[in-house]
């Protein structure tokens, strides 16, 4: 190879800065985060398992029936009635921010920006 | 260039314009068009003399002047509710100001009418603007991302989630009532008033009176309604129901709306 | 061809020098106002479009100005115009450039751009405004890209090139058109609802555009050995003069309807441009400028002396340019929104971060211009060598 000796090495450089974000944390999954669920309160909308997945689909679908078509009607779970909103159903029990919301977002490095106008009914922006 | 390897290329190129765009148009014919939101009623229902048989709810607003005129600090109570419920942002200045509802003496509201030997009363006069939730509004017209929308019950709607700030809207209305957030107006809402039941806007899009949609789901009246207490001087309703009171209040009274030759319809009117 | 714009003289490397300065400081400014929101500008709550919008609609007309060439050369077989159909088209893709570039920095929430796309609503001018201003700079490209390559080749363009050129002549008129319709269809607003708005702007856009590809052309011949000759720059004057003989009598148009009806929603906004109003009076020197400047330049382009020296025509040409800026940009975006629709005045002065941004834009916009002329220069000066 023509200026091999610049180029092999130049490679294996290269090669080992890009893939630095994989090597450097290999095998350590970093601080798993735990959302604190709030006291007192076992019933949520959905499983917990669907809520992992699919949280950000349910507000976008609450969103766009309650704002787009109108439709304000509470969503009724095992009896017990949710606003189809954000601030004034979700967070009315999921009511610290930091510990649960924050923690996997800040997790994923995912910044949402529905805290830009939405924020939790009991604190102050 | 190899003609086998040019050949490859345009027929990827082709395939993947066909993939990426199938399932779109698919999604066009299937659905039969963009987003079916109630667009406004356009031309025909708009012209003077000939109404439409109204079918379903359209909400609208009587401002009874002459109760402001009797009682001057009423009109800065509705600003103050309205202002407060829906954590509208106080900057200070002129340049960046949000209002949803403000008062405006009589020239300013109604630039088409006489200002000739007016009415001694109306000089100082001041009346209440805000969004007039048009049947036909410009601003719907104009917005490219339906960010601003009419809904079935004739409220003509914001969706902060959607707009993109291209104000377009700000230029179409022509009575001047949309607001944009020039910056953060969290530092501007006072903590100590806000509602804490309604987000506050972020910067980079439009809003404007809404009126109450939040409030009306629960059964409430919009708040400068209800700030204006018993004293009739603000009455909203549905103007499609002939024994509402609203309806009733029109047929007995000689109403002026703002701009009405424009066209827009709007659903404010004003007892002078 | 790219490659093509990576070698120059130092002169070429000194002018990139200077354009990526001023783009980087626009950069600067616009995370600024990224930053800070669109509060960093002087628009205000009544005069809610300002210079970003205003240099939107006059790039369009001047992106709309390459039709000036490509019509007469490739509908009525002119051949003058041979040489310089390239630098037409060239110069309509850096003018739409700059257009897009000027609506997203004027965009209040930029990442969600996309939403005119996600949700299309043909209802909206904006919308269609998206399209025509797209395809065009996609037809523009394309075209320009094609004939080039086949300039280079010494072969003729391949046939199936033609649909998107006779394609492209309508829909420039088209752009213009659109762009007008975003003005002329608001009800509230009297300075823009004339149905002579969309004529206007043709008649401004076909004036303003051939004179700064006239202007590009005399540099161009000073600085490199491509020369496009004294018919198809004299052919070009005559456009232009024809153009801005229209563009002042539509606004002398404006003005007879408006002050001879006496309404006084029409004149308010001509008074305030022109005369002030109610004290207002900051922008009559601008307009009184633009005034001055067009009339002078008309009467050199009439003067054949004037135009044929290359000195007094160039001066013509940019007193052209920069009068039918102001009428354009700061004259018609900004008088259409005094008096608001309350009938109140609020002046508009532009900040600082926001016309570093402007410039920063226009510097990008004479980036692309300057590295595309490189190309097509370059293919030429091949040709003329061998």
């Amino acid at each position: 190879m023509y200026d091999g000796k610049y180029i092999i090495p130049g490679l294996i450089v290269f090669v080992a800065l890009m893939t630095f974000p994989i090597w450097k944390n290999m095998g350590n999954a970093g601080i798993v985060p735990k959302p604190e669920k709030p006291v007192g309160v076992t019933k949520c909308v959905e499983s917990a398992q669907y809520m992992r997945t699919s949280h950000m689909k349910l507000l976008d679908d609450w969103r766009d029936e309650t704002l787009r078509d109108g439709d304000r009607t509470p969503v009724e779970v095992d009896g017990v009635k949710y606003e189809k909103s954000l601030m004034n159903g979700c967070l009315k029990c999921h009511t610290d921010k930091k510990k649960f919301c924050d923690e996997c977002h800040v997790y994923a490095s995912v910044k949402p920006y529905c805290w830009d106008c939405h924020y939790v009914p009991k604190e102050t922006f | 260039m190899d003609i086998k390897r040019r050949q490859f290329l345009k027929v990827a190129g082709l395939s993947t314009i066909a993939g990426l765009g199938a399932p779109a148009a698919f999604n066009l014919l299937l659905k039969g068009g963009p987003d079916t939101v109630s667009y406004a009623s356009s031309g025909g229902e708009a012209e003077a003399s000939h109404e439409a048989a109204p079918t379903g709810v359209r909400l609208g607003m009587v401002i009874d002047q002459r109760v402001f005129d009797a009682n001057k600090g009423l009109a800065q109570k509705c600003t103050t509710a309205c202002h407060t419920v829906h954590n509208v942002p106080n900057f200070g200045n002129k340049k960046d100001e949000i209002k949803w509802i403000f008062e405006v003496p009589f020239e300013k509201a109604f630039t088409g009418k006489s200002q000739y030997h007016k009415n001694k009363n109306l000089e100082d006069s001041s009346f209440l603007v805000l969004c007039n939730h048009c049947d036909n509004p410009p601003c719907v017209r104009a917005c490219p991302t339906k960010a601003t929308f009419k809904r079935k019950d004739g409220i003509v709607a914001m969706d902060y989630h959607r707009c993109i700030g291209c104000r377009f809207c700000m230029a179409a209305c022509p009575y001047g009532m949309r607001s944009f957030n020039w910056r953060d107006p969290r530092p501007f809402i006072d903590q100590k008033t806000h509602n804490k039941e309604f987000p506050t806007r972020m910067r980079g899009v439009v809003e404007k009176c809404n009126f109450c949609v939040d409030r009306l789901a629960r059964g409430q009246q919009p708040a400068c309604v209800e700030a204006c207490g018993n004293t009739g001087a603000m009455t909203f309703g549905d103007l499609n129901d002939s024994h509402s009171e609203i309806v009733k209040l029109l047929d007995n009274n000689f109403t002026i709306q703002r701009k009405p030759s424009l066209g827009t319809n709007p659903s404010v009117f004003y007892i002078v | 061809m790219l490659e093509k714009a990576l070698t120059g003289s130092n002169k070429y490397w000194g002018w990139i020098a200077v354009l990526l300065a001023f783009m980087a400081a626009g950069a600067l400014s616009y995370v600024q106002q990224y930053n800070y929101g669109l509060g960093m500008t002087g628009m205000s709550r009544d005069v809610s479009w300002g210079i970003y919008i205003a240099q939107f609609t006059f790039l369009v007309g001047v992106a709309a100005s390459g039709v000036m060439v490509v019509l007469p050369y490739y509908l009525h077989n002119y051949k003058i115009f041979g040489k310089i159909t390239i630098l037409g088209e060239f110069l309509a893709v850096a003018a739409v450039s700059m257009c897009l570039l000027f609506i997203m920095a004027d965009l209040g929430q930029p990442t969600r751009a996309l939403n005119v796309l996600l949700h299309p609503t043909p209802g909206s001018i904006l919308f269609w405004d998206m399209i025509v201003l797209n395809v065009y700079l996609f037809l523009n490209i394309f075209v320009g890209w094609v004939v080039l390559t086949a300039e280079k080749k010494e072969v003729a363009p391949p046939k199936w090139i033609k649909p998107f050129i006779y394609i492209s002549i309508p829909w420039a008129v088209s752009i213009h058109t659109v762009t007008a319709f975003l003005y002329a269809g608001l009800p509230g607003r009297h300075f823009w609802l004339t149905a002579i708005l969309a004529p206007r702007f043709l008649a401004s856009a076909f004036a303003a555009g051939p004179a700064l590809l006239i202007l590009l052309c005399l540099i161009i011949k000073r600085v490199t050995k491509f020369d496009a000759g004294q018919e198809a720059i004299q052919k070009l004057v005559t456009i232009v003069t024809y153009a801005a003989l229209i563009n002042v009598f539509f606004i002398l148009l404006e003005f007879f309807t408006s002050y001879y009806s006496n309404i006084p929603g029409h004149m308010h906004t001509l008074d305030y441009l022109f005369f002030g109003l109610h004290g207002h009076s900051q922008l009559v020197p601008w307009m009184r400028v633009s005034a001055i400047f067009g009339i002078v330049a008309i009467v050199m382009f009439l003067i054949p002396a004037a135009r044929k020296r290359e000195d007094t025509l160039a001066i013509a040409c940019v007193l052209l340019f920069v009068s039918f800026w102001i009428d354009k940009g700061i004259g018609l975006v900004i008088g259409g929104f005094v008096p608001s629709p309350l009938e109140e005045i609020t002046a508009y002065y532009p900040s600082f971060q926001e016309i570093m941004i402007t410039l920063g834009i226009w510097a990008t916009g004479f980036f692309i211009l300057t590295v595309l002329f490189k190309i097509a220069l370059s293919v030429k000066e091949e040709k003329m060598i061998s």
